[in-house]
């Protein structure tokens, strides 16, 4: 039986001579098809006698194996380089803008309110919240500030027309009611915030006739007026991320709250006014009968475009109701 | 309340300086809102006085003057057309620095020139002059300017809560600087005046609760014209009031020192008694200022045999008041109570100083002695005899006791301080008091009208102690989680919603142009205000369209092509009773769908784009139906309803708007209920099939108005079991399908959870669809 070895290097260099997948089909034929070179070589086993068989057929086999594995990698490498091939023809430029909507936003001052409502959340304060046309009642008279209380010109109020003379609703011109309807349902301890907008009849570079405050309330047994400096402060550190912030109060007056003081900030070396506080006048307690021996509380005021303002640098109050997209999208990411 | 530091270092000077006392007003709640210097601080100015003038040789226009100034004369050359010989006038020696000017020694137009006299501008103490300052004849050549003119001072204005006005003067301010010093206070000292006239009035007082007090007094032989003196003038001045006559400038300057309002009447102008009664309704009275009122019977009124002569505690009657001719005054001073003057001067739009301190509360303890202050200034000043005091007292305001726990104090203040501290605090205080096993019983000075619990004590001992003593502290409190209702979504949920979507959330105002109510929401009848800032701004929005379009319109002038805005806020409407407010989320669509980009071809929003959004909001189904809305093109608006309720509108704004707002294109617009999408359900969970679902679609032709929505409609409420969904997934008109008809193509997902479904099942469950659709809405297949 003639040495079939040098077919091995025969195959391979056929196979290297194809570039694609039906020209190695064709050169396979050759050796592997149904003529091929080893199958006639296998059916020529038949005239050997039964002694040489064995050796001659083990033969056969080892040249038909090399040539099946030179097949074989040459397909895959075909295969390999015809997917590189395609892959290359497929890149793109993937510095190519995104296809995208444009990102929407925020306004700041719900921006500034988020923040607010969740560092109070933090230490267990529910918002809560108030109709904005309110009762003069609940504005005024629940909160201690009768008829002609002087108190009252301090509030520049939008009254609202009824068609007659009256003057029994208004727009409200401070979040305080809010405590009021809050503690008429609602039994101590209490522990709410109260977000929304607030109307007084100003418009200049620093006033405008609707602005937002946020309302503090802590109602319980042993609430203090240093209490509400330590709740007041840790606010404003952690607002501001600041640390060295302090809070100073001055003494003041509201008539829904005694004492009363207003609050200043600690900022750039200077103190700057940020709202104003105090521990709730029994009045106020009394008009929705909490028991002002049992309970007291405290109560703050914060004007929410004043820490936008601070926060973020804003310059002019009146940006903030102007809608300018060029201003709001500032605030988007 | 502006005054002069100066006056009030008279009656107490702390060792502070000028900021120091201010900071120190402000930390007990005195606010300095502002803090001027009365003049610059130049030096090297005195008294000069020119002894001769010459014409300057080549000027017209300037004098060359010989100047005393003390010690030495001096060449000045003059601009001042009132330069003249004999003339006292201030003069800037070389080196002294001026607002603006440096003195030196220079040549004015050739003529050598040592100094430069003076104007009240240049001096900067007043913001307008003609000429030099002239000064007095007997202004003492060469002194310090500073020191002639007391312009060592500064002007402290203070923003005054209404519950002090016990510091509506001098004399209350100082008492609180004692309080928070413990410097000594010097009161001026009052005497009694000499009595050797015999001229006095009656006062007969019916309205005695009201006016408690009443004193008055004769002066007779009085010079209304003698000139009010330097000092008088100089503190009036940096405390705000203009001098007007000797008089008048005498009442002001004890209203100021004292905190008690005073009125001189001309004597000879007064008919019979005094009387101080209530008006009688429609009773008539010519003010001072030049006005005629019409009084009501709850105003108080000083009246003589004729008539109402003043309103009391507010102003005095024209046609009694002094004048330069008066010879004889009635001098009165008088405690009108709180409650008769709250809210009156208001009405009447008179605040004056006078009604500002008796509504707040005026000294009832002093009453007498500021006449008699009043009535030595008069003597001293305009001459004159003093007749007898004649007076009607009543029942002054009770100054009850009230009681100070030492303990609730530090418990509600959180701070250590010890019971002797707050006896010494209330001393400090003028207040009265005893302590037993720890109360303090109090009583409050009769000029103090904010002190009637023990809050306002407690108020009190704070302020002293110093507010900014008082510790920073958290507090200690038990603690439940709060409650997180899972089937409802928060504000914030929702407006991340509109966010991730590519809307940007703008705040407008509650109050709008009537015109947008009545346009966009048929609302002719909307809450107006009866006070808006701008007309503009004078209705409460019954929506938030007009905010939204307004704001699209500002955007559009500043180069916007596109928008997408949202706005979260309230809605008023009124009701029988009273008023309610909804929150409703708003939004708008204008321009392209998506910003100018290479990948996606330019194309504009309609109605699904926004429907879209809409439905992105909500966590329930809702159904769209179509209804009319004044803001929306007829035949592209949708009213939302969740179940039954109608929760919102969509649609696009109707071209009328969209041409009178000025939109190139068109706009969308929706508003919903936040509390509909606010809710969600908690989930339970339902049985997964392990058999596959049979899918079957079927296309209809039907009427072109048929609703898609309706026809799935029908089918769900078939309820049959196996039926998982119905899902239109294509719309055709054109060719193969008749004129007027449409062909909605539907999928139809099938599916038991036993067993998988046979054919003749899913035929027996297309057959019941077809015959539904072919019945209800004569829908064929296609």
């Amino acid at each position: 039986m003639a040495d079939l070895t040098p077919l091995i290097a025969e195959a391979q260099q056929d196979f290297a001579n194809c570039h694609d997948v039906t020209a190695l089909e064709n050169a396979k034929a050759k050796y592997l098809g149904k003529s091929g070179a080893l199958t006639e070589a296998l059916k020529g086993l038949g005239k050997l006698s039964a002694e040489e068989r064995p050796a001659a057929g083990a033969a056969i086999n080892v040249v038909k194996q090399s040539v099946e594995q030179a097949l074989n990698a040459r397909r895959d490498s075909i295969l390999a380089a015809e997917q590189a091939k395609q892959l290359a023809s497929e890149s793109i430029d993937v510095t190519l803008p995104a296809r995208a909507q444009a990102a929407g936003g925020l306004h700041p001052v719900t921006l500034t309110l988020r923040r607010v409502e969740e560092l109070f959340h933090s230490i267990g304060f529910s918002v809560a919240n108030g109709p904005e046309i309110e009762t003069d009642f609940y504005n005024f008279t629940a909160l201690n500030i009768p008829d002609n209380h002087p108190a009252r010109a301090m509030h520049d109020t939008f009254y609202v027309d009824n068609g007659t003379d009256s003057m029994e609703h208004v727009l409200r011109t401070h979040t305080s009611p809010v405590q009021v309807h809050y503690m008429e349902t609602n039994t101590p301890p209490l522990k709410i915030i109260a977000p929304g907008r607030v109307y007084r009849v100003d418009s200049d570079a620093t006033h405008s006739p609707m602005f937002h405050q946020v309302e503090g309330l802590w109602v319980d047994e042993q609430i203090s007026f240093a209490n509400l400096k330590g709740v007041v402060q840790d606010f404003l550190q952690k607002f501001f991320e600041r640390d060295d912030l302090t809070v100073r109060f001055r003494p003041s007056f509201f008539p829904f709250t005694e004492p009363s003081a207003e609050m200043d900030m600690s900022w750039n070396g200077g103190w700057l006014e940020i709202g104003g506080c105090g521990m709730v006048h029994p009045e106020v307690l009394k008009h929705v009968n909490i028991d002002s021996e049992k309970y007291r509380g405290f109560a703050f005021g914060l004007g929410v475009e004043r820490l936008a303002m601070l926060r973020y640098g804003v310059n002019d109050l009146r940006h903030f109701f102007n809608n300018d997209l060029r201003f709001l999208q500032q605030f988007i990411k | 309340m502006q005054f002069s530091e100066q006056w009030l270092r008279s009656m107490v000077n702390p060792a502070l300086d000028t900021a120091q006392l201010g900071h120190a007003l402000t930390m007990a709640g005195l606010e300095v809102e502002d803090l001027t210097a009365v003049a610059p601080a130049f030096q090297r100015i005195v008294v000069a006085e020119i002894l001769e003038t010459a014409k300057h040789p080549g000027a017209d226009r300037l004098q060359v003057c010989k100047v005393n100034v003390g010690g030495e004369v001096l060449q000045i050359v003059c601009g001042a057309s009132n330069a003249r010989a004999g003339l006292k006038a201030p003069c800037a020696l070389v080196g002294a620095e001026l607002p603006g000017i440096s003195i030196k020694q220079a040549k004015v137009r050739g003529i050598e020139s040592f100094g430069m006299m003076c104007s009240a501008k240049e001096l900067g103490i007043a913001a307008e002059a003609s000429g030099l300052l002239e000064l007095p004849a007997d202004a003492p050549v060469g002194q310090d300017i500073r020191e002639y003119l007391d312009l060592n001072d500064h002007t402290y204005t203070l923003k005054l809560t209404p519950n002090r006005a016990d510091c509506l003067s001098i004399l209350g301010i100082a008492r609180d600087v004692v309080a928070m010093t413990g410097a000594p206070i010097q009161v001026p000292a009052i005497q009694a005046a000499v009595v050797n006239s015999n001229q006095s009035k009656a006062v007969n007082v019916t309205a005695s609760e009201a006016c408690p007090a009443y004193y008055g007094r004769v002066v007779e032989g009085v010079n209304a014209q003698a000139p009010t003196p330097d000092w008088m003038i100089r503190r009036l001045e940096r405390s705000g009031i203009r001098s007007i006559s000797a008089l008048v400038d005498i009442t002001n300057y004890v209203l100021l020192e004292l905190g008690q309002p005073l009125h001189a009447f001309d004597l000879n102008l007064l008919q019979g008694d005094i009387q101080v009664r209530f008006a009688r309704a429609g009773e008539k009275l010519s003010l001072l200022n030049d006005t005629e009122v019409t009084l009501k019977a709850d105003d108080l009124v000083i009246a003589d045999s004729n008539g109402a002569v003043a309103l009391a505690g507010i102003m005095g009657g024209k046609p009694t008041s002094v004048t330069d001719k008066t010879h004889s005054i009635f001098l009165e001073s008088a405690f009108f109570t709180p409650d008769t003057l709250a809210g009156k001067a208001r009405r009447l739009g008179l605040s004056t100083d006078s009604s500002y301190r008796f509504e707040r509360g005026v000294d009832f303890g002093n009453t007498s002695q500021a006449l008699e202050r009043a009535t030595a200034l008069v003597l001293e000043i305009c001459g004159g005899s003093a007749g007898p005091i004649t007076s009607a007292t009543a029942q002054l305001p009770e100054r009850k006791q009230v009681s100070l726990r030492y303990e609730r104090l530090i418990s509600v203040l959180g701070i250590e301080i010890s019971a002797a501290q707050v006896g010494q605090l209330l001393t400090q205080l003028g207040f009265v008091f005893s302590e037993s096993n720890g109360v303090f019983k109090v009583s409050a000075p009769s000029f103090r009208f904010d002190i009637a619990r023990e809050e306002d004590l407690i108020e009190e001992v704070a302020r002293l102690h110093g507010y900014e003593h008082i510790p920073a502290l958290t507090p200690v409190a038990s603690q439940g989680m709060l409650a997180a209702p899972e089937a409802k979504r928060s504000h914030d949920r929702l407006r991340d919603v509109m966010v991730q979507q590519g809307y940007q959330e703008v705040i407008t105002y509650s109050f709008v142009d009537a015109a947008w109510e009545r346009d966009l929401y048929a609302n002719h009848q909307p809450i107006a205000l009866k006070n808006p800032i701008a007309s503009n701004l004078s209705v409460m929005r019954s929506g938030l369209w007009g905010g939204l379009l307004d704001t699209l319109s500002y955007n559009l002038n500043r180069q916007q092509s596109r928008a997408m805005l949202f706005e979260l806020g309230s809605r008023y409407l009124r009701q029988a009773q009273g008023y309610t407010e909804t929150l409703v989320l708003s939004g708008l669509c204008y321009g392209n769908v998506l910003p100018e980009q290479w990948g996606s071809a330019a194309r504009q929003f309609d109605f699904y784009d926004a429907k879209a959004h809409v439905e992105a909001l909500f966590a329930n189904t809702v159904r769209f139906v179509s209804e009319l809305h004044p803001a929306l093109h007829p035949g592209q608006s949708a009213r939302i309803y969740m179940g039954d309720k109608a929760v919102g509108w969509l649609g696009k704004l109707h071209p009328q708007w969209q041409q009178q707002y000025q939109l190139t294109q068109a706009c969308f617009l929706f508003e919903i209920d936040v509390a509909a999408i606010q809710t969600k359900q908690v989930p339970v969970y339902q049985e997964v099939s392990k058999f596959l679902p049979v899918r079957r679609d079927l296309a209809m032709v039907v009427d072109q108005n048929i609703s898609a929505q309706a026809m799935i409609e029908a089918i769900i409420a078939e309820q049959i079991p196996q039926l998982q969904t119905v899902k239109l997934f294509d719309v055709y008109q054109g060719k193969g399908v008749p004129e007027n008809k449409k062909s909605l193509a539907f999928l139809v997902l099938m599916q038991d959870t036993a067993k998988t479904m046979v054919d003749e099942e899913v035929d027996t469950i297309l057959s019941q669809i077809l015959k539904n659709w072919s019945s209800n809405f004569s829908a064929v297949l296609r």
